[in-house]
């Protein structure tokens, strides 16, 4: 996902003196103000999806079928979310495109004035679909990468689909979608950064979304074969830096950086329920497409009857975290509880077993010694196999030497 | 078949990167991707595009509501002089810049004309 969601500075190279008249409408947002409706939502339409990345964000515990807002739950839901004042609307999931409906989904988006965008893997589509979607109002796709390599790619993926993710990245330029290429990255991939950025270039996609791996859900699990030493990381941040000098005018880049061996942790979600929510696809809403994880919370759906601008602005879960007066210390009285507003809610409850502590990453949380040297072990230990993500709990690689 | 898919992916900057220059005869339009509406809810234009939602001044406004890949830039400026009875030179050079700006970050894309 977009680091503009969970970063709440969706500024990069633009800041100030511009002079084309533009300016980014959260900048205009006081802290005081903020808790408008969110500008953009996410909408994790399905859990289902036939990749099996290691690195998923998604939960373990993910939702069946049978459980998912039908297609006309899901029209109300775009209806609503425009009347209210939402503009952006984010297909992601799981992977989108399982539902066959999604075209239907992104016309209703686009006739009640909604501007989608795609988060996919790319490999269920054909050309056909792909135009579908661009004459259904589509205004843009992000396709995401495992690797440059295509047999390290289908390896992280648990599925053969690279070659045809390049297809579909070269369908999308055709029908001048703009196209974001998404690279995750942990200790298996990169050593292929600059090629995945050469790649991007490559397709003529407008921009390369370079994350991070973030260890929610099935990363989490994954941690010991995801976690990159610092040197990669030094590595990485060379890369970003010198890509982003060559590449200007021609590839935007973002980049996420890894926050297990930051000083301080990440804006998430540009604080809790500041800017942002994400609809499951059961219907229930949440402030992170993670929060789940948090099982001392409960979310409401919109299947209840809540509004969805009342789940926003009223319910228990979106206030528990709200601005920075639930912080215990040492952010209580540190001067950077608006620039962080604490880190991260569910790197909390992952690592410290409550929500409500400072997120690890901090290097003032009393927790961020212990963790950091079992990200440093974790890096070391060479243990490079996957647990796949699946419905049934996850299936372990099978062992073909990847482990050094 | 020799497939496209088979060859290795080149490493230099694509010939169809989209960056137009814009001079008085360009007739730049609004690329996919990027849609300029109003917002009912915060009362204000806003221009959606991939992943941001920006907040153009009044001016930027009033230029982007008429590129809609008919009109030349010649034509806008044309068109603003008489409305704020201002020399044309002076908007020419206004809206080139401005656009040019707008075309720079990939919002813009050349309807008929001049080369991209
Ligand atoms: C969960 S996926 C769902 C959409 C689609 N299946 C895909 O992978 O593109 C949404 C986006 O999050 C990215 N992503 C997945 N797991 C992540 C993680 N642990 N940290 C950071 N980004 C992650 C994916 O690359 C993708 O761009
Ligand atoms: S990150 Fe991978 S496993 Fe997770 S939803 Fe996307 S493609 Fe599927
Ligand atoms: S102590 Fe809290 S507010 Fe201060 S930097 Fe750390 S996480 Fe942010």
């Amino acid at each position: 996902m977009s680091p503009t969601l969970t970063d709440a500075s969706p500024i990069r190279t633009d800041a100030g003196g511009r002079a084309d008249g533009l300016d980014v409408l959260e900048r205009g947002r006081s802290i005081a103000e903020t808790y408008g409706i969110p500008l953009a939502v996410l909408l994790e339409v399905t859990h289902r999806c036939p990749l099996q990345c290691g690195y998923c964000s998604n939960p373990i515990e993910m939702e069946r079928a049978g459980n998912e807002l039908t297609t006309a739950e899901w029209k109300n839901v775009l209806t609503e979310l425009a009347e209210i004042g939402v503009l952006q609307v984010h297909f992601s999931g799981g992977e989108p495109t399982v539902r066959k409906d999604l075209a239907e989904l992104v016309r209703h988006a686009t006739s009640v004035g909604l501007y989608s965008n795609l988060i996919t893997s790319a490999v269920l589509l054909n050309r056909d679909k792909l135009a579908e979607l661009a004459d259904a109002g589509l205004a843009h796709i992000q396709i995401s990468f495992q690797a440059n390599d295509a047999e390290l790619a289908n390896r992280i993926a648990g599925f053969k689909g690279h070659a045809k993710k390049l297809e579909v990245a070269k369908w999308a330029r055709e029908l001048d979608l703009p196209l974001t290429v998404n690279a995750v990255m942990h200790r298996q991939n990169l050593e292929q950064l600059p090629q995945m950025i050469d790649m991007a270039v490559a397709l003529d996609a407008d921009r390369i979304e370079v994350a991070n791996v973030q260890y929610y859900g099935w990363a989490l699990k994954n941690r010991a074969a995801l976690m990159p030493t610092i040197d990669q990381i030094d590595e990485a941040t060379r890369i970003v830096d010198d890509a982003r000098d060559r590449l200007k005018g021609i590839l935007d880049i973002d980049y996420v950086v890894p926050d297990y061996y930051a000083v301080r942790p990440k804006k998430c979600m540009g604080g809790w329920g500041r800017q942002f929510f994400n609809i499951t696809p059961a219907g229930r809403v949440l402030p992170c497409h993670a929060a789940e994880t948090i099982t001392d919370l409960d979310f409401e759906s919109v299947r209840s009857n809540h509004s969805i601008a009342w789940i926003w602005k009223n319910s228990e879960a979106f206030n528990k975290y709200r601005g920075t007066g639930w912080m215990p210390e040492p952010c209580q009285s540190c001067a950077f509880k608006e620039v962080d507003f604490g880190g991260c809610r569910c790197q909390a409850f992952a690592l410290t077993g409550s929500a409500g502590n400072t997120d690890p990453a901090c290097s003032l949380s009393p927790l961020h010694e212990a963790i950091f040297k079992t990200a440093e072990r974790e890096a070391a230990t060479g243990s490079n196999r996957y647990l796949y993500r699946n419905f049934s709990g996850g299936t372990l690689e099978p062992d073909a030497g990847y482990d050094s | 078949m020799d497939g496209e898919a088979e060859k290795p992916i080149a490493t230099s900057a694509p010939a169809s990167r989209r960056r137009m220059t814009v001079t008085e005869h360009s007739a730049p339009k609004l690329g996919r991707g990027v849609v300029l509406r109003f917002d009912e809810t915060r009362q204000r234009w806003v221009l959606l595009v991939p992943e941001r939602v920006l907040a153009p001044d009044d001016i930027a406004i009033e230029v982007l509501k008429l590129c809609d890949g008919q009109r030349s830039v010649g034509t806008m400026a044309d068109e603003l002089a008489a409305k704020y009875t201002a020399p044309r030179a002076d908007i020419v050079a206004d809206v080139i810049a401005m656009l040019q700006d707008l075309a720079e970050s990939g919002f813009l894309i050349e309807a008929k004309g001049g080369r991209p």
